[in-house]
Order: structure tokens, then C-alpha cells, then sequence
């Protein structure tokens, strides 16, 4: 199995379902010739043609609005919005429109589309080049969230999501773009939406998390170890909808979480996971939940690792967790 | 001046001020189409007093009337062909109702019952019927444009010969969706026909308010496209404007915006008094260029329609509304259960939940 980079598993689905599926286009600002900021179209433009890897105008509005018209007539758009921060002018579209096509025409029409969408702070991005807007989309009923965390995981999930007959929004890790490396796969394979990992088995406290903080949760759990303390680490890879039986069954088992997560705290996806855990596993809990999640500020430029939920944050709060 | 700007600064008219047609100026238009477009006309104002009349009755929620705009919907229905979509915004859903979609069907949308093939999820006045390609309005204001534009997009790529016309108000042209779908419906040159039925009035702020352009059609010229400005009153000039802005479209020639100068003659919706923002002479002079007329003095002009005749349509079609309104009213209800449907494509883990929790409070005896 070749080891490949997020960037390039993301690329290799995307050819792939290209190659097999002519409905598909790729559109999006500089997706085109030079393959996209971070270069995950690299390659698409000369292999297809221009019809169906399009740089577009620059207005999100406009590339979510006609990829939806696109899909309602029957094409598979995947949009790329440069940076989850330039989503915005886009989100009337999304919410109002992509995510209650199928609801308002009593299931006659569908606006199948995909929507990749670089996310996350750790890169020098500032104030509107690293936010981590999940809870914003997963918040609005019909549309799915994913967010892989390692390359193999986003290849099958994206094959899965541009599969899937619902809208997904597809938030990829920039921050370990590169970094994360990994076996994977050759050809053709899904990761179903919807099904979580757990990514290390442990008994005393379960630690949730997603995308690039995933690391920093495992990075948590070996310095963890070193005080007695397993913890059991899911990937959650789906966000919505969620795949609870996991979640619910481990902390069943531990009897404590802690859920990490870049985005903000208050109303931030950790609120919903604990909200969650209350109803399912009350009873069975032995500690109070806790988050490790970024600040309810906005995304910081020069204090961004102050920001950021990262290890050395994380690791406290798994050692009180067990301790309590 | 350039031709092009003359288009989209002048009014194109094929009525005159006595309602007689200069057929050198629409030489496209047929008896049959002339008598096609009044029956379709006179039958979408039949309908609409119909549907103010039951909601004032209570008998359903909401209405907003094309009163006054019957010209375009009726006229991009008779110009389009089977396989071309509609992209309506509030005053366009009729354009149904002259591509095959039935009267019954169409008013169970209003109605929102189990006849109702939105199952009952949209307010009145947002239509939609996959079977003629029309795709229901949101009611937030622009968002159809650029959906418009991309389906144009993908009969493109596709290489279909169809077509796609969106459709939006004066006040959508204030919106970022009117540009965007503007901008790339020529950048992409798409066949798209994008049409602002401009009605003076967006609720109760004036068109001037909205733009501080002599004209919305001379818009168009910015973006790199033909725009046409059109007596939107006169749904001979209407049918010309859209054929020839479809047939370049079809032609692979690229989009055309159209704005039709019309008059809303009632109300913005069942919920507003427009008699708090507008003058009543103003509402006057217009009722004097009202569309309907127009058209039914420009057939007698031409003998192909005489009293008798029209008399005995207005009864026929206010039998076809009100038999039509009886046998829908009389379907039942939208099933509860329903409320969870095409959220997804399947049910997921935390919707079925909320069915349960939903239909195990109904099950209660009590509470049934």
C-alpha cells in the first residue's frame, strides 16, 4: 500500500470518482490551473478539462448557488471553499437552500452536492484563515458533517460522502495536510458516514475528538499512560449524524469523557456530545464531562497555540477526569 | 446611442396605448397563442381571487396574487419547452399550470393536504412540480437566480438543448445572489434567461430605493449580456422578448436579462396594507394598463374574441377553480408521521427518536 499525505489521498479520490463518474466537477476559486491553494486538485484541470475542474468567479454565493442548480439537474458538484472562513458569503445558500431542497419538494428534488472545506487553526492563519465552523452546519437539519483525520479515512470518506444522496459538508484538517501520513489504500473503497473509530482501547476515561486535534488527543493518551491512566480515543470521522452507539458504548464502559475540539466552547459540537451522554450513560458516569475545546474568542493570530486544544491542555484534563 | 443600450433603456411594446397590436413587432405571435395566453391569464386571476377569498375565509394560511403580473409567468409558460426549467420567485409559480401541471395538484400546494406533493412543507405561493421542472421558491429573496444559472450550467456541460429562466424581483437585484448568478451566468455563458419582473414596490419600499439605475435591465449591459427592458403589461411584448432571449440561449449564444415593467396591483402578500406606502392614483393609472385587459381589447381589435366568448370563459373557468377548490379542499390532512420525511434520504438514529418521541405523545389517549 503506497503511503500518501491527506493532500494526496483527497487527490487520488477525487480522480477517481472523476474517472468513474462523469457527472462529477470539481469548481471552486483556483481549483483549476494551479490545483488549488493547497494543491488538492492538482492535476484534475489537465486530466479533465476545464468543464469539469472550474475556477470560478470569486464569490462563494455564487459557486454554492450554481453547483446547487447544477445538482438539481442531475451533476455531482464538489465545491471547494478556499478556507472554512470564506464560507460565509455561501451560507445562506447552504442552510436556506442546499439543506431544505430535498424537505420543501416533499423529496421530488435533490441537490446532491459536496462541499471540501479546509479548517482549522495551527498554521499562522489568523483571525479568518483557521476557524473551525462545524457546529454551524451540523446545527441545521439535512445536511451531513464529516472530518477525517488521517489520509486513508479521507479518501474512503469522501468516496462515501460523494456517494451518499445527501449534501455533505467535508471539513479537511489543513493542518495536517501534510503532516498526517499513512497507508492508503489503492483504488477504489468507502468509509461509511456515520460509523466512528476508536482509535485506541482504554478503560478509564474516553477522549472524543476529530480532525487534526485528533493528535493531540493521542499524544494526551501516551503521556496519560505514564500516570496509570488509559484512555479510550475515538475518531469520531462523522459529525453528523453522529454515530452515538460508539460513543454511548465506550463511555458506558469508562464511566468518564472528555471531548476536544478547536471551535469554541459554548454551543461548540462538545456542548451536543455531552447533552448526548447525559441522556444515554447519566448513571454510568463517574466524573463530571469535560471539554478541551478553543476559547470563546476569535481565532487568535500571534496566541494561536494558546488557542488551540492542544496536548498539554488536554492531558490535564484527562488526569482530573480520572481522578475525580 | 448603441442598439444594445437602446434595449435596455427604452420599453419594448407591441400593444398601444388603445390596446391594438403591431404585429411587425411580434411576427411570432398566433390566434391560437393569443387565445391560449387570455384563457391562461384570466384563469391565474380567477385563481388568485379565489385564494384571497379562502384565506380570508381562514381556509388557508397565505396568498400572494400575480394580480397585475399574469403577463410574464403566463408568456414563459407558452415560450418554453418540455424539457426547460423554472425557477420561480413569489408571483411566477402559475408558470406550472400552462406546462401540463394540473389545477388540483396545484391547489393542494396551497391547500398543504395529503393531495400535495410538498407534503404540506411549503407555505401557498411556493409551487413546485418536478414532472415540469419547477422548482420550488424559498421565500428568502434571490437564492433561485444562481440556481438558475447553474442548472443552465449543466444542460451546458451536459450538452442538453434545454434551457433554464430564473426569475426575481426588483428588490433581488439589491441582493449579492443577484450578482453572482449575473456574473457567472455570462462569465460561463450559460443558457440561462434571467427575468426581473419589476413591480415598483418590494413590500413598501419603491424601486428606487432599490437601485439608483435608470433602468434594472441596463444592468445587464455591465455584466457583459443583452438586457431588454419590456412592458411587462403587454404579454405579447413579453412572449417576443422571451423567445428571442430562449431561442439565443438554445443557440449556445449565452444568457439574456429581462426586466418586465409591471404593477402589483394588490397586495405584497395576504399580510400587508399597501394602502400605508402607495397612493391610491397611482394604483389607478396602472389599473388602466392592466394585462388582462389589454390583451382581451387587442383579440376583439382583431375579431377573435367577442363578449359572448369571454363572458362564457370567466364562467368556465370559475366553475374549473371552484370545482377544483372543492375537491381538494375535501383531502385529508398531511399524516404526522410525515414531519421527519426527506430530511434525508434515510432516517437517521436521532430523527427516529424524535418520531417516537412524537408519535408516542399522540398515541396517549388523553392527548389524541
Amino acid at each position: 500500500m503506497p503511503q500518501l499525505n491527506m493532500v494526496q489521498a483527497i487527490n487520488d479520490a477525487l480522480a477517481l470518482e472523476m474517472a468513474r463518474d462523469d457527472r462529477v466537477v470539481v469548481l471552486g476559486e483556483d481549483v483549476a490551473k494551479v490545483g488549488g491553494v493547497f494543491r488538492v486538485t492538482q492535476g484534475l484541470y489537465e486530466r479533465f478539462g476545464e468543464e469539469r475542474v472550474i475556477d470560478t468567479p470569486l464569490a462563494e454565493n455564487g459557486i454554492i448557488g450554481s453547483a446547487i442548480g447544477m445538482a438539481l439537474y442531475g451533476l455531482v458538484p464538489i465545491a471547494e471553499i478556499q478556507f472554512a472562513d470564506f464560507i460565509f458569503p455561501a451560507y445562506d445558500q447552504i442552510v436556506s437552500e442546499l439543506a431544505k431542497i430535498r424537505y420543501r419538494s416533499g423529496g421530488e428534488y435533490t441537490a446532491k452536492l459536496v462541499i471540501r472545506v479546509p479548517v482549522g487553526g495551527g498554521i499562522r492563519g489568523g483571525l479568518y484563515h483557521s476557524q473551525s465552523p462545524e457546529s454551524l452546519f451540523i446545527h441545521v437539519a439535512g445536511l451531513k458533517v464529516v472530518a477525517p483525520a488521517t489520509p486513508a479515512d479521507a479518501k474512503g470518506l469522501l468516496l462515501a460522502s460523494i456517494r451518499d444522496p445527501d449534501p455533505v459538508l467535508f471539513f479537511e484538517p489543513k493542518r495536517v495536510y501534510r503532516a498526517a501520513k499513512g497507508e492508503v489504500p489503492d483504488g477504489d473503497y468507502e468509509i461509511p458516514l456515520g460509523k466512528a473509530k476508536v482509535v485506541r482501547e482504554g478503560k478509564h476515561v474516553t477522549v472524543i475528538a476529530w480532525g487534526a486535534m485528533l493528535y493531540e488527543a493521542i499524544a494526551a493518551a501516551d503521556e496519560a499512560i505514564k500516570a496509570g491512566v488509559e484512555c479510550e480515543v475515538i475518531d469520531l470521522r462523522t459529525l453528523w449524524p453522529v454515530d452515538i452507539d460508539t460513543i454511548e458504548g465506550s463511555v458506558k464502559k469508562t464511566g468518564r469523557v472528555v471531548v476536544v475540539h478547536e471551535a469554541p466552547r459554548s454551543c461548540g459540537f462538545g456542548a451536543e456530545l455531552i447533552a448526548l451522554i447525559n441522556e444515554r450513560a447519566f448513571l454510568h458516569l463517574e466524573a463530571p464531562p469535560k471539554r478541551v475545546t478553543g476559547f470563546d474568542t476569535p481565532f487568535p493570530y500571534q496566541l494561536e497555540m494558546d488557542y488551540l486544544p492542544l496536548a498539554h491542555r488536554i492531558l490535564p484534563a484527562v488526569l482530573e477526569t480520572a481522578q475525580f | 446611442m448603441s442598439s444594445a443600450a437602446a434595449r435596455a433603456l427604452g420599453l419594448f411594446r407591441v400593444l398601444d396605448d388603445r390596446s391594438k397590436a403591431d404585429w411587425s413587432l411580434a411576427p411570432g405571435f398566433t390566434r391560437e397563442l393569443g387565445l391560449r395566453a387570455y384563457r391562461e391569464m384570466k384563469r391565474l386571476r380567477v385563481l388568485d381571487a379565489r385564494m384571497i377569498l379562502l384565506q380570508r375565509q381562514g381556509r388557508i394560511g397565505f396568498y400572494g396574487a400575480a394580480h397585475g403580473q399574469e403577463a410574464v409567468p403566463i408568456a414563459t409558460g407558452l415560450v418554453l419547452e418540455a424539457d426547460d426549467w423554472v425557477f420561480p420567485a413569489l408571483r411566477e409559480q402559475s408558470v406550472m399550470l400552462v406546462r401540463g401541471f394540473s389545477l388540483d395538484a396545484f391547489i393542494a400546494q396551497v391547500f398543504g393536504n395529503s393531495g400535495d406533493v410538498l407534503k404540506g412543507r411549503q407555505m401557498p405561493s411556493h409551487q413546485s412540480g418536478k414532472q415540469v421542472h419547477q422548482v420550488s421558491w424559498s421565500s428568502c429573496i434571490g437564492p433561485q437566480l444562481p440556481h438558475a444559472v447553474g442548472a443552465a450550467w449543466a444542460m451546458k456541460i451536459r450538452r442538453a438543448p434545454s434551457i433554464a429562466v430564473g426569475f426575481a424581483g426588483d428588490g433581488a437585484t439589491s441582493q449579492g445572489d443577484f450578482h453572482a448568478a449575473m456574473n457567472f451566468a455570462a462569465v460561463f455563458k450559460t443558457p440561462a434567461v434571467l427575468v426581473c419582473q419589476n413591480n415598483g414596490w418590494s413590500i413598501s419600499v419603491p424601486t428606487s430605493r432599490q437601485t439608483a439605475s435608470e433602468t434594472i435591465a441596463q444592468k445587464a449591459i455591465a455584466y457583459g449580456m443583452p438586457g431588454v427592458r419590456v412592458d411587462g403589461n403587454d404579454v405579447i411584448a413579453v412572449y417576443t422578448v422571451l423567445a428571442e432571449a430562449c431561442a439565443r440561449a438554445r443557440r449556445g449564444d449565452g444568457p439574456t436579462f429581462i426586466e418586465a415593467v409591471t404593477y402589483r396591483m394588490g397586495a405584497h402578500s395576504t399580510s400587508d396594507d399597501p394602502t400605508r406606502y402607495r397612493t391610491q392614483d397611482e394604483v389607478d393609472a396602472w389599473a388602466k394598463k392592466d394585462p388582462v385587459d389589454r390583451l382581451r381589447k387587442a383579440l376583439m381589435h382583431e375579431r377573435w374574441l367577442t363578449e359572448e366568448d369571454d363572458a362564457a370563459l370567466e364562467s368556465e373557468l370559475t366553475r374549473e377553480v371552484a370545482d377544483a377548490v372543492n375537491r381538494v379542499e375535501a383531502l385529508p390532512a398531511v399524516p404526522r408521521e410525515t414531519l421527519f420525511d426527506d430530511v434525508y434520504a434515510e432516517l437517521p438514529w436521532h430523527l427516529e427518536e424524535q418520531r417516537e418521541e412524537l408519535m408516542a405523545l399522540h398515541a396517549r389517549p388523553a392527548l389524541g
